[in-house]
């Protein structure tokens, strides 16, 4: 049995009462309630303060460079696809600096999942607009308050057809959980796009407005295999902002696609070099 | 030499010079001559002016003359760029696709479609006329066409095999019948002592990384590097290798560094505009300590550039790409013997080392094609470097970076032995995680740097080649190893006092063998493929030792073996 202790306990670098600390408890407990043990599991990150994540529990990690914790989860995933991958990163992390990483990756389809720490601001930098801020917001920087359109990451992941599209939010840890849990277990590309407030920087959305807002959507209330009803509900955003699995389309992997892959590992598979010897006939 | 030959073959893009111009290398090569060919060629798919030369003799070479022997014109163009420089040789061409006025020498009309339609019923079959004239030209003996024709259209049934040897031997019989001077460029007899290759640089690259073990390449498309990525792609399925096209060049080095990271053999190929994209994840290599080797096809830049030319003009960006300090190592493989054996070896010293590793190539080692000897798969050894499961269970808790004496720590994979693996591109401590500490930067940066000496000790010293106390040393990297060797040997047979010192291993230089072998030397002249010598300040920089002069050329093409000669008469030292 795995056991939440076994991913033990971390001295962090974020600020008391971070949103990022309910997604460390979530992540933790949703690999520990699926039975992963530390070295079956493998977290990237990018730079911000989300991508410390990983640092933060026993697991194998590669903390990358800033926007791309996505293509070394790719290859990592192909060595050796017997590892549950996790790519944690943020929004400015995500879909800004890494973006053209998400559009590629969810058409790519590889058997991992993506958290984002969406508090719609950047944290490490202090204090500047993400991709994900809202209109008019003031930054040091957006003197006149934000003017580019927000990015919808989950309108964005639905029209690329992501295999996998779902909202969480810090505040709720039993909730977010579930949903780590259901995006672990699917197989594909799975997003888990996480509202969390920034407590230094984002005045604006704090926890309370985010608490005001946000709903889980229910059974019966939502259907996940309807494309356009995902895309319709993916848009509601102002007085009420739905959480919970909005897309699901299961088709084949990337890692499906690689027959190599169908025998073993690539890592575990042992080619023998020396049937170069064949290929120099061609040559002669 | 009794035979060296060059036959050109200048045309569109599509119109198959191509085809013609590896069918009669191939035919040479089978006939027991030495070949070397190369292409021009620019950066469109149709139209355009290209040209494929092939150079045939009993000597061995490596280099392309500025002489042309038979002209095969596909184009005005071809004629117009090469009229002024034909002194003794032939331009055949078609009457009915170009139009000269006044047929004499060095014209030949060679009535290419109508013999095609003739004899085939299909003017297609016309660029076998055109190879069966060349080889009349020099009563060459058909069989070997035939046999390469064969082989070439096997795939596509008898009828086009026969066609295009009917086709071939039209054209032959009719430049052996209608030729004014019987056999002008007739060869010696052939030994046909084959079995040697004819190979391509980059798929001589190909296939060192397929016999080193590579698992994974993933790459974006570049001119000129993509032959790597493709002749790869193209023997996957054979040898368990993953190729993937990245969304970009920054993805690419990325995902080789996840892969190489979770334990697999990992590579990228690109050209400098592509290695620009990845010179952030060149320094995450660094410091994560994660093996990688990256092919690296030069062409001339700044940004775009010349796209389908050569130049040897990123030496300098690569040894300094990334910011921070780091051990990195740069391999020029010189030959296409050179690109087997120093792919293969470039995957054991980033294991080793557990660093990046360059194979610095350009289009012209790229896209030549050069008859060599069979490679040795047997020589090439893989050594991965990795720990046991024994040794890792054995181990508490285990550190990627743990401090030892070499500054190489043991390496783990993940999952492996139920560790795990911590790698981090923060400065971090022996476990793998963010310390910022003064104390902790001090162990951990000199733990990297030191792997560089060690590094310096697996390099091989520089290649001599002609007297050792000669007057002057040419220096040179990479592909200009075959003009320099020819360089020296006509400048010796005139009498002249000059040898060849070829650097492979760039960097880190193997330093005592380079001071010992230069030391004595009078007068070093670097010559290189770029505008600033830079090969000539590394040498400099990392020895005491004085280069007199630089022989540079950067416009786009490489060197003739006369146009070295030329700058070196310019410049006073012969």
């Amino acid at each position: 049995m795995v056991s939440v202790e076994d991913y033990g306990e971390f001295e962090t670098e974020w600020c008391p009462g971070c949103g990022n600390f309910m997604i460390l408890k979530a992540v933790k407990r949703a690999l520990a309630e699926l039975g992963k043990s530390p070295d079956e599991v493998l977290l990237t990150s990018g730079i911000g303060q989300s991508s410390k994540l990983p640092h933060y529990l026993k697991c194998n990690v590669f903390n990358g460079l800033h926007g791309r914790s996505l293509p070394p989860a790719i290859g990592a995933k192909v060595a050796n696809h017997e590892l549950t991958v996790l790519a944690v990163t943020g929004d400015g992390d995500c879909y800004g600096e890494g973006g053209n990483h998400f559009l590629h990756n969810v058409r790519r389809n590889p058997n991992i999942t993506l958290i984002v720490h969406d508090n719609q601001i950047y944290g490490l930098t202090k204090g500047q607009a993400s991709p994900t801020s809202e209109l008019g917001m003031k930054t040091k920087v957006q003197t006149h308050g934000v003017f580019n359109t927000p990015l919808n990451p989950l309108s964005l992941a639905i029209s690329l057809d992501c295999s996998f599209v779902s909202r969480g939010f810090a505040g709720d840890v039993a909730h977010l959980t579930e949903l780590i849990k259901k995006a672990i277990q699917h197989k594909g590309f799975s997003l888990v796009d996480v509202l969390q407030p920034c407590i230094s920087f984002n005045k604006l959305n704090t926890f309370s407005w985010y608490s005001e807002r946000v709903y889980k959507m229910e059974e019966g209330d939502h259907s996940p295999d309807d494309r356009i009803k995902a895309f319709e509900r993916s848009m509601e955003w102002g007085e009420r902002i739905p959480l919970g699995v909005f897309y699901v389309n299961e088709k084949p992997t990337f890692e499906d696609h690689l027959d190599v892959l169908k025998s073993g590992t690539l890592v575990g598979n042992k080619s023998d070099p020396q049937k170069v010897d064949e290929l120099l006939d061609r040559f002669i | 030499m009794s035979t060296d030959l060059v036959i050109k073959v200048g045309g569109a893009a599509g119109q198959g010079l191509q085809t013609i111009g590896v069918a009669l290398a191939k035919t040479f090569k089978k006939s027991g001559f030495n070949v070397f060919a190369t292409q021009f060629y620019l950066s469109r798919v149709r139209g355009g002016h290209n040209t494929f030369q092939v150079r045939v003799s009993d000597e061995p070479i490596r280099a392309m003359p500025e002489k042309v022997d038979i002209l095969i014109a596909l184009d005005e163009e071809s004629i117009e760029e090469q009229i002024e420089e034909m002194t003794d040789g032939v331009i055949i061409f078609d009457n009915e696709v170009i139009k000269v006025n006044d047929v004499k020498e060095p014209f030949f009309h060679v009535p290419m479609l109508k013999i095609a339609k003739d004899v085939c019923g299909n003017k297609i079959y016309s660029n076998s006329v055109a190879s069966g004239a060349a080889l009349g030209l020099m009563c060459f003996e058909f069989d070997y066409l035939a046999k390469v024709l064969t082989e070439a259209f096997k795939k596509k049934g008898d009828e086009i095999v026969d066609n295009n040897i009917k086709a071939a031997r039209a054209g032959y019989d009719y430049a052996k019948k209608n030729f004014p001077s019987d056999c002008k460029f007739s060869v010696s007899e052939p030994s046909d002592k084959d079995g040697r290759m004819l190979i391509a640089g980059n798929d001589a690259v190909g296939l060192g990384a397929l016999a080193a073990g590579v698992q994974f390449l993933a790459a974006y498309p570049m001119t000129p590097s993509t032959g790597v990525m493709t002749y790869v792609a193209a023997n996957a399925d054979d040898f368990n290798v993953v190729v993937e096209q990245a969304e970009d060049e920054i993805a690419a080095l990325n995902m080789v560094l996840g892969a190489s990271f979770a334990g697999a053999r990992a590579m990228t190929t690109t050209s400098g505009g592509g290695f620009c994209l990845m010179s952030e994840a060149l320094g995450l290599s660094g410091i994560t300590e994660t093996p990688a080797v990256i092919f690296l096809s030069q062409r001339p830049g700044p940004a775009t550039g010349l796209p389908t030319m050569t130049e040897q003009g990123d030496l300098q960006f690569v040894l300094t790409a990334a910011q921070g300090e780091f051990p990195r190592c740069v391999l020029a493989p010189g030959t296409p013997d050179d690109c087997f054996y120093m792919t293969a070896e470039a995957f054991n010293i980033a294991d080793k080392y557990q660093i990046p590793v360059f194979i610095m190539s350009d289009q012209y080692l790229a896209d030549s094609l050069f008859t060599c000897q069979r490679f040795d798969p047997s020589k090439v050894k893989v050594e991965r470097y990795l720990m046991s499961d024994e040794e890792l269970a054995d181990t508490d808790e285990y550190k990627r970076y743990e401090i030892t004496p070499t500054g190489v720590s043991p390496r783990a994979i993940p999952g492996q032995a139920g560790k795990v693996v911590v790698a981090d591109s923060d400065e971090h401590n022996e476990y793998g995680h963010i310390d910022q500490t003064i104390e902790n930067r001090i162990l951990m940066n000199e733990k990297r740097m030191k792997k560089l000496d060690l590094l310096r000790e697996d390099m091989e010293p520089p290649h001599q080649y002609g007297p050792k106390d000669a007057r002057i040393t040419l220096v040179g990297w990479g592909s200009t190893y075959g003009p320099l060797m020819e360089v020296v040997n006509i400048l010796i047979s005139e009498g002249h006092s000059v040898n060849h010192l070829h650097f492979t291993h760039v960097f880190p230089l193997p330093l005592e063998a380079t001071k010992n072998i230069l030391g004595n030397s009078e007068t070093i002249v670097c010559v290189e493929n770029n505008a600033t010598g830079q090969f000539a300040k590394l040498l400099e920089y990392e020895t005491d030792l004085h280069v007199s002069e630089n022989v540079l050329r950067s416009d786009g093409k490489p060197y003739s073996p006369e146009s070295i000669i030329r700058s070196m008469r310019e410049k006073g030292l012969i």
